[in-house]
């Protein structure tokens, strides 16, 4: 496959004024324009300025990936638009919360696995659990997946929220 | 973003306390806006209230609220200012749509103001409510929804600012009505920068010169430009000429660009794309360098992507940074106002004392004349049926001397008017191109003549896109707006013909103009003049008699009934699989790919 052609994902970072109707139009763009998401996240960042920061996770090839980058860039709200994933090492998180209904052995066994995750258990009944997971996302996946034969009937996620490494902060130049 | 003067902000010099109603007008006139178009309604009730206490700004009344969106379009094409639009909640703003869209595919100036319900009704699927910025969202540079009066004077000139800046677009207001009645401190803030909306507009000279270096050692350059040189002023198009002029290279233009260089110079090779002429498309997919300014590589320019121009160094200049690369991968792109960009090229092309290649580019200019005598334009003549390439261009021929301002309608007719029509000039040539919007033509026309009162303006249309909006005439008549509507008329939708003809087996489904109007009695019942020419004599009569009939008038021009428009470059093919005449038949492999292509 010639390297223009292979799908890659990309973790953005974008800032955005926090108006009304800034998500729907970030989101609407992705529609309009048939650019995968595969997660979205969004919260305000800063009070005082009123500014959001959405986080989107996303796939294409090198051109749709700078297509989907200069078209967030041309919305009039948006302040910056950053790619964690090409311009430098990130660290990406996610919160899940997990319920899972077991008794007698499965129970143990569901508070093992938490354990050696570092699952917390926010929530216990006599049979069932919720636990908190904060991870990278394939940590999320593994754990629900061991999760499953022992009752899992419920899940809830935050998607994936991301931040560069090192002292450099979204839309500074890198320090020299 | 939080408001830029506080309610209780006590009154300075500069701030002046009035309705959101006055506010807007007071804004429109410290924008320096003359005309608006529009239409009224429950919802902007205030609005047209302050229009009739004030007297600088003059509104003009259309007959439906997409043609008021296209009329501020023509306005605004033809003199670079940007067009104003009123219309009312609900229906008015959802009849506007076609316009906005229409204005962002091309890349027009304009701002809309629409009514709105007030805002305790939001929500509550109220009368003639809907949710006009949900809906004008993917079709607006950006839009607004004012429900606090304190911010109606920043986001009033904010529109302006970002309708005309950068790459310009459709700016939507949307101000509910309790807004508008709202009492607030106004200010004026003409000329005050965007918080963040700031389009690069200079590119660095170290870019300008890898353009140069490239062009200079050019064996088969082209120059291709677009609609961008036009949006960049008059200037842009002055800096084309000198730089064309300069390195001697061939330029094409795009059918958004056409005028941005002389039609009648000999370094033109007339417009490119799918019913461009055979030397531009084959210089197109010759070169070895390839300059484009101001044009997006739309599809009806590049044909096939993997057949177009495989063996260039592509140099894009754009004041979009999301048009580099988004269809076509190029090699060095330049962000930049078109004008500049072009300006700063044929400073440094001198002060480098730079010459093109004295070797190469008499041989390329000698294959561009070998392509040139195919004479890809020509069509069998006739003595008694109308060609309607021919009216053209008697048309064309008439109004030569003449201020003459062009609109069209969608169809062969606005590729025949595109191939025979040659343009001068900058913002002569109005047309909806992006979009394709039959019923274009006619409101545009209007716009374009309320801003250049003494020229003559001319719709070029079909006899089915004029329908579309031809309750207009209505408002040519009112204002005694001389638009002169230049209808050929081959009973049927022609380019959805050709298209049944060459790619559906000739099965015709539906695109007979069955049951036309005359025209005459029509323009009669209007109060226009009606004139028919059904034979080549009528029709030097006809032209005669329109340009010397005060006020509108409508032709009725009876053409060749079969007539297609070539050259063509079928869907899905490259620019070198062009089809010169009825003669060529599509190669069927293409045409099976073509056919899901539009």
């Amino acid at each position: 496959m010639p390297t223009s052609q292979v799908i890659s994902r990309h973790v953005i970072a974008v800032i955005v004024d926090n108006e009304p109707g800034i998500l729907a139009r970030v989101v609407g763009l992705f529609s309009g324009r048939g650019y995968n998401i595969e997660s979205l996240t969004v919260a305000e960042v800063s009070h005082a300025r009123h500014q959001s920061r959405i986080t989107i996770v996303t796939s294409g090839t090198t051109m749709v990936i700078e297509q989907i980058k200069a078209q967030l860039a041309r919305l009039v709200p948006v302040h910056t638009v950053a790619d964690l994933t090409v311009e430098s090492p990130c660290i990406e998180r996610e919160l899940a919360l997990i319920k899972v209904r077991c008794t007698g052995e499965e129970r143990i066994e569901a508070l093992r696995i938490a354990d050696i995750f570092r699952a917390r258990a926010l929530d216990a009944t006599h049979n069932s659990f919720v636990f908190e997971l904060t991870g990278g996302t394939e940590k999320l996946d593994a754990f629900c997946s061991l999760m499953e034969p022992l009752g899992l009937v419920e899940i809830s996620r935050t998607g994936v929220v991301a931040i560069a490494r090192g002292p450099t902060a979204i839309g500074e130049a890198a320090a020299a | 973003m939080t408001a830029v003067i506080a309610p209780e902000a006590p009154a300075t010099s500069a701030t002046r306390t009035m309705t959101g109603a006055e506010m807007v007008m007071q804004a429109l006139k410290d924008q320096g806006v003359e005309v608006i178009f529009g239409y009224p309604g429950g919802a902007v009730l205030p609005i047209y209230d302050a229009l009739f206490k004030q007297n600088f700004v003059r509104h003009i009344l259309v007959r439906h609220e997409q043609a008021a969106v296209h009329a501020a379009e023509g306005y605004a094409r033809s003199t670079g200012k940007v067009g104003v639009v009123l219309v009312t909640s609900g229906p008015g703003a959802t009849n506007a749509v076609t316009g906005l869209t229409d204005a962002l595919m091309d890349s027009i100036p304009l701002v809309c103001l629409t009514g709105q319900v007030p805002t305790h009704l939001i929500g509550n699927d109220a009368f003639q409510e809907c949710d006009t910025t949900g809906i004008t969202r993917p079709c607006t540079k950006h839009n607004y929804l004012v429900k606090r009066i304190e911010d109606l004077p920043r986001v009033l000139h904010e529109a302006f600012t970002v309708a005309s800046s950068g790459r310009p677009g459709p700016v939507v207001i949307d101000l509910p009505k309790d807004i508008q009645f709202a009492t607030g401190p106004y200010e004026s803030l003409v000329g005050r920068a965007h918080p963040t909306y700031r389009p690069r507009l200079d590119a660095e000279d170290a870019l300008i010169d890898q353009a140069l270096d490239h062009l200079v050692r050019a064996e088969r350059p082209i120059i291709y430009g677009g609609g961008g040189i036009i949006n960049a002023g008059p200037e842009a198009s002055e800096a084309l000429k000198e730089f064309v002029r300069l390195t001697g290279f061939p330029c094409t233009l795009t059918l958004m660009g056409l005028g941005a260089y002389p039609a009648s110079d000999k370094q033109f090779l007339g417009m490119l794309g799918m019913h461009g002429t055979y030397e531009a498309n084959l210089a197109m997919h010759h070169c070895d360098v390839m300059l484009n300014v101001g044009a997006r590589f739309d599809d009806r320019v590049t044909g096939k992507l993997t057949a177009f121009s495989p063996n260039s160094t592509k140099i894009h200049v754009d004041i979009d940074p999301s048009s580099i690369n988004k269809n076509v991968r190029v090699d060095l792109p330049i962000i930049g106002d078109a004008g500049r960009v072009l300006r700063r090229m044929v400073a440094r092309w001198r002060e480098r004392g730079l010459s093109a290649r004295t070797d190469a580019l008499p041989l390329w200019w000698g294959q561009i004349e070998e392509w040139r005598r195919r004479d890809c334009l020509s069509y069998r003549r006739s003595d008694s049926i109308i060609k309607p390439q021919y009216a053209i261009q008697r048309l064309f021929e008439k109004t030569k001397d003449r201020n003459v301002f062009i609109t069209t309608e969608v169809g062969q007719h606005q590729m025949w008017a595109a191939q025979f029509f040659g343009f001068d000039k900058p913002n002569r040539w109005m047309t909806s191109g992006g979009l394709g919007t039959m019923g274009y033509g006619l409101p545009a026309a209007m716009g374009t003549q309320i801003a250049h009162p003494g020229a003559t303006v001319i719709d070029i249309a079909g006899e089915a896109s004029i329908l579309m909006n031809i309750q207009e005439l209505s408002t040519l008549v009112q204002y005694r707006l001389p638009v002169k509507v230049f209808i050929l008329n081959n009973r049927w939708m022609g380019m959805v013909r050709q298209w049944q003809e060459l790619l559906h087996g000739s099965r015709y489904s539906e695109s007979y103009s069955e049951a036309l109007p005359d025209f005459i009695k029509l323009a009669d019942a209007f109060g226009a003049t009606g004139l028919r020419a059904t034979n080549p004599a009528e029709l030097e009569t006809v032209i005669d008699t329109m340009l010397a009939t005060d006020g509108p008038v409508v032709c009725d021009i009876a053409v060749d009934e079969k007539e297609n428009c070539f050259p063509m470059i079928p869907s899905g093919a490259g620019h070198h699989e062009m089809l010169l005449g009825p003669e060529d038949k599509a190669d069927p492999v293409a045409t099976e790919e073509g056919m899901v292509l539009v």
